[in-house]
């Protein structure tokens, strides 16, 4: 179910682990009494963390937890293109497509995983190991062309390095 | 070689941890700030300085400052943008991450200046290993008695928070900022009021870039005097260029302002020059949201100057023959870019990034995108090219903040600039798939 549908409120909030619970509770003693919507943010990046991707069980939970309506979370969380909204890969490959990367070869790049992966930008390999997306400008542009996997950056980026880069993370998401 | 003034020790082993950092003359503002001078005094050495806004506006911080309304029993806050978002730049991520700890003390010598106890520091999210550096570095500054109550002796108490967005371009405009720190969308906010009157949860707030930040601290070491004899005119100080693109070595750089735009392309110590020996087509010298600058207009003015790393130089000849010194993302192009295409990349950018709030930004941009789509895929006409230009100027000034202007800016100039390219791609489709345009060898005509 999606955010946007009528019936999303109803659905049963999720549990979060003992982990998650202990930080977003850190998180929202780091604003002032009152202000615990400020964490919202935070409190996202964490279930995301957990569970990579964003659900509407996990928004209703997070409602619960900052006593706010639903809608509250459901318009922040589908405003900011971090949180994914749909159950993605164990890997999810963000590519940066904007300008600066573009003058470097970005659109190699992201054909080359395409075809290294067989999928199109927008989809899951078969085993589920990675999700292919593009994102806007990350930040790093003087060091493209490169893409963000689990908040870390692979700049500079060849077939070698792209190569190296998919071996790790096939390996390091076996265990 | 250029003094530089934030950056000196960033390659320095270990400076990222607080002893380290001290050793190397650390929170000296912090010790001179709340020992020796009132609030009012440092914000008197800013004015002095004659700090512009680092982010990209060039507004001056201490005139910020001094806007800051002060209501008896009122909290004020400090809000560092640390959201860096506008293509082509990447200057804060440097910082933070090489000198968090310089962040930190200028956010204490800032908050102390302006009467906050409870600070701020907004991070885009994509930067959360930034944000691991920037918690651990303040956690450092409280077990050292630089944040948290009476500091250093002086009854200045502080608390600094970092916390991170979710991906939003629009977030580092200051009241979509604000927005999202109180843990709402993004969407900007109408002005007046102002920040400075009603910002964070409505009380005064002021928001400044990491850079401006970080500048309070050699400025309130070595006085606004000594600060604002670096640079020309009204471009004082040092400032972090982000260079990027088709350069032998593009980077983050910190320059003297007035350094020559030649000199800091080609010169041993900056970029070193076009990429595999190529030649330069354009510059965006400010960040994607400024006038791109075709190769004849980069390193010369349109009356033949020698164009300087100014806010004044770079911005030359207005919208005409000139462009704006930014967030000092600097973007540059070879001779094999396709201008067509990369006005495309970035009106996509900002038909994704618009956060739908003001009609003529929300379709505007979508619109702009699509048609400067169908002119890089071969499917445009010359029409297209006006309708590019009347779309422009139905979102320009029309919208509640700048994001608008921002997207129609460099399609503007794009156009103003490379038109013929833009007639090439709609002339000989075919051709256009198969090969770039080159070089244009001549201003146009007016």
């Amino acid at each position: 179910m999606k955010a946007d549908h009528p019936q999303a409120v109803n659905e049963a909030p999720i549990d979060f682990s003992a982990h998650t619970m202990a930080e977003i509770n850190r998180v929202i003693g780091l604003f002032p009494e009152r202000k615990q919507k400020s964490a919202i943010l935070s409190i996202l990046h964490l279930v995301q963390d957990e569970f990579g991707w964003v659900s509407v069980g996990a928004m209703n939970r997070v409602a619960q937890i900052l006593d706010i309506q639903p809608i509250e979370v459901y318009e922040v969380a589908t405003f900011y293109t971090m949180f994914h909204l749909d159950p993605v890969g164990k890997n999810v490959l963000e590519v940066c497509r904007t300008g600066p990367c573009q003058l470097v070869g970005s659109d190699d790049l992201i054909s080359y995983i395409e075809e290294k992966l067989d999928i199109k930008v927008g989809e899951t390999t078969k085993d589920g190991m990675f999700t292919l997306k593009t994102v806007e400008c990350l930040g790093a542009c003087g060091y493209g062309p490169m893409l963000m996997c689990k908040y870390q950056f692979y700049e500079r980026l060849n077939k070698e390095k792209v190569n190296e880069m998919l071996d790790a993370m096939r390996e390091a998401s076996k265990s | 070689m250029s003094r530089k003034l934030l950056i000196e020790h960033a390659e320095v082993p270990g400076i990222a941890s607080f002893e380290t950092y001290r050793k190397h003359g650390g929170y000296a503002s912090v010790e001179k700030a709340l020992k020796t001078m009132s609030p009012d005094e440092v914000v008197e050495e800013v004015k002095k300085s004659g700090l512009r806004g680092r982010g990209g506006a060039g507004f001056p911080t201490g005139m910020k400052w001094s806007f800051l309304a002060k209501p008896e029993g009122v909290e004020r806050h400090l809000v560092c943008n640390a959201d860096e978002s506008e293509p082509g730049t990447f200057k804060d991520r440097y910082l933070m991450e090489k000198l968090p700890h310089l962040l930190i003390e200028g956010m204490i010598t800032s908050s102390y200046a302006l009467g906050a106890r409870r600070s701020y520091i907004y991070i885009r999210g994509e930067f959360m290993y930034v944000l691991r550096i920037l918690e651990k570095a303040i956690a450092e500054a409280y077990a050292n008695g630089m944040l948290g109550k009476n500091i250093l002796g002086s009854g200045y108490d502080l608390d600094l928070v970092v916390t991170p967005g979710g991906g939003a371009y629009i977030c580092g405009e200051e009241t979509a900022l604000l927005e999202s720190l109180e843990g709402k969308r993004g969407n900007p906010r109408m002005k007046p009021p102002f920040p400075a009157v009603k910002g964070l949860w409505g009380n005064p707030t002021v928001v400044n870039n990491v850079e401006s930040i970080a500048a309070v601290v050699p400025i309130v070491n070595e006085g606004g005097e000594a600060y604002a004899k670096i640079g020309i005119e009204r471009s004082t100080g040092t400032k972090l260029i982000s260079a990027s693109g088709n350069l032998v070595r593009p980077g983050v750089y910190e320059i003297e302002l007035g350094l020559s735009v030649e000199e800091f392309i080609y010169g041993d110590n900056y970029c070193r020059g076009i990429a595999n020996g190529k030649k330069l087509k354009a510059c965006i010298p400010g960040g994607s949201s400024v006038p791109i600058l075709p190769h004849y207009l980069v390193t010369k003015t349109a009356a033949g100057t020698d164009r300087l790393m100014t806010y004044e130089s770079l911005a030359d000849g207005g919208f005409a023959s000139g462009s704006m010194l930014g967030s000092g993302g600097f973007i540059v192009f070879d001779e094999d870019q396709c201008i067509v295409r990369n006005t495309w990349n970035f009106a996509r950018f900002y038909a994704h990034e618009s956060c739908g709030q003001c009609s003529p930004c929300r379709e505007g941009t979508g619109w702009m995108e699509k048609v400067l789509y169908r002119l890089e895929h071969g499917t445009g006409t010359l029409e297209d090219i006006s309708l590019l230009e009347e779309i422009n100027k139905k979102i320009e000034g029309n919208t509640i903040c700048p994001l608008g202007d921002a997207a129609a800016w460099p399609v503007a100039a794009a156009i103003r600039h490379f038109r013929d390219e833009f007639e090439w791609h709609v002339k000989s489709p075919q051709e256009a798939q198969t090969r770039n345009y080159g070089l244009i060898q001549a201003p146009l005509e007016a």
